[in-house]
């Protein structure tokens, strides 16, 4: 009994240790989203490119999707755009843009220099439909399937590494479920 | 001095716009109750994009979205529940300060109880033992009773001279 009690102080360390050893890296800032396994909310939006035109959930129906959340103002966003411009030419991948709580004449000029990697931009200028997705932060990328439901969310810069490691293989399995 | 006043008076005159630039943000309330219940409620919502501010401290702009939200939900006659409960299907559990009881979260609500149920465990262990120490051991024998007589009685006389 006396010598099982000397290793009590080992093994609680041991527990301790794991426990806060199993938080180190994560991001605490990351959250995941509420949205997951929920469609789109619902929203009547201007088409950015095409004034007038409104939008609503139904343009995520029928291919899988990336939402991207985006604005002039996000410097994150001008560092990942590159990488957006590399995913829409080079792997073919349906990316819906939404601008987010930008202006108009701002959000042309980022995409005049560029580029422009969207295949229809949702102008959210008092961000109303960020809201309902629970965005915080641009930018953001959601993964949406083809019935218009959200299956992931990244918050933060898309790179080749969060493309490979993680937004490709949720796409894989969302093309495989529908 | 005259000068002195007169550039104070300048400084002040270019200091008092920028104030004025920065209105803090207005909600009207009709009673007093309202008003209250609308500080309890942004005082318990946690901001998701500064991690550990509620959204009354916060002036992140999300923040003030939300805080809208509150504001607007509550006018239109929203309980306390509804509202937290549209913030929550938006954000996630992330934004309560207090989360709800469930699987994920039973040991952050135990965890008082297991540590106090623990302490106490320690305790009477300790507590018995020492107890169990004083009435088991044995009194000192007559020949340890004429050693420490012995030891006593020679620190005394070493003492003495």
């Amino acid at each position: 009994m006396r010598r099982v009690m000397l290793f009590m102080p080992l093994v609680v360390a041991l527990v301790v240790g794991i426990l806060l050893a199993s938080g180190i890296g994560k991001d605490p800032s990351e959250l995941e989203s509420a949205l997951i396994g929920k469609p789109v909310p619902e929203f009547n939006l201007e088409n950015l490119r095409e004034p007038g035109e409104m939008l609503d959930q139904s343009l995520f129906r029928g291919e899988v999707s990336l939402l991207n959340v985006w604005a002039e103002w996000c410097p994150a966003c001008w560092d990942e755009h590159e990488d957006l411009m590399w995913l829409a030419n080079e792997k073919g991948i349906r990316i819906i843009g939404l601008n987010y709580k930008d202006q108009k004449e701002n959000a042309f000029r980022f995409l005049g220099r560029l580029g422009d990697p969207y295949q229809t931009i949702i102008f959210d200028p008092r961000g109303t439909l960020g809201f309902d997705l629970g965005v915080y932060g641009a930018p953001e990328t959601f993964v949406i399937d083809a019935q218009g439901v959200v299956r992931y969310r990244h918050v933060g810069v898309v790179n080749e590494r969060v493309w490979e490691e993680i937004l490709l293989p949720v796409i894989n399995q969302a093309k495989g479920n529908s | 001095m005259r000068f002195m006043t007169v550039i104070l008076a300048a400084l002040l005159a270019f200091a008092l716009p920028v104030y004025a630039e920065a209105p803090p943000e207005f909600y009207d309330f009709d009673t007093q109750a309202e008003e209250q219940r609308f500080r309890n409620l942004i005082a318990e919502l946690r901001c998701p994009k500064c991690q550990n501010q509620n959204i009354a401290d916060s002036n992140a702009p999300i923040s003030k979205d939300m805080r809208d939200q509150v504001y607007l939900m509550m006018q239109a006659g929203a309980t306390n529940d509804e509202i937290v409960g549209s913030l929550v299907d938006r954000f996630g559990e992330f934004v309560k300060y207090k989360p709800p009881v469930d699987r994920r979260t039973i040991i952050l609500w135990a965890f008082p109880a297991i540590a106090v149920f623990g302490g106490l465990l320690i305790v009477a262990g300790v507590v018995l033992r020492s107890r169990g120490r004083d009435s088991n051991e044995p009194p000192l024998s007559p020949e340890e009773k004429a050693r420490v007589e012995q030891m006593l009685a020679d620190k005394d006389q070493s003492s003495r001279s």
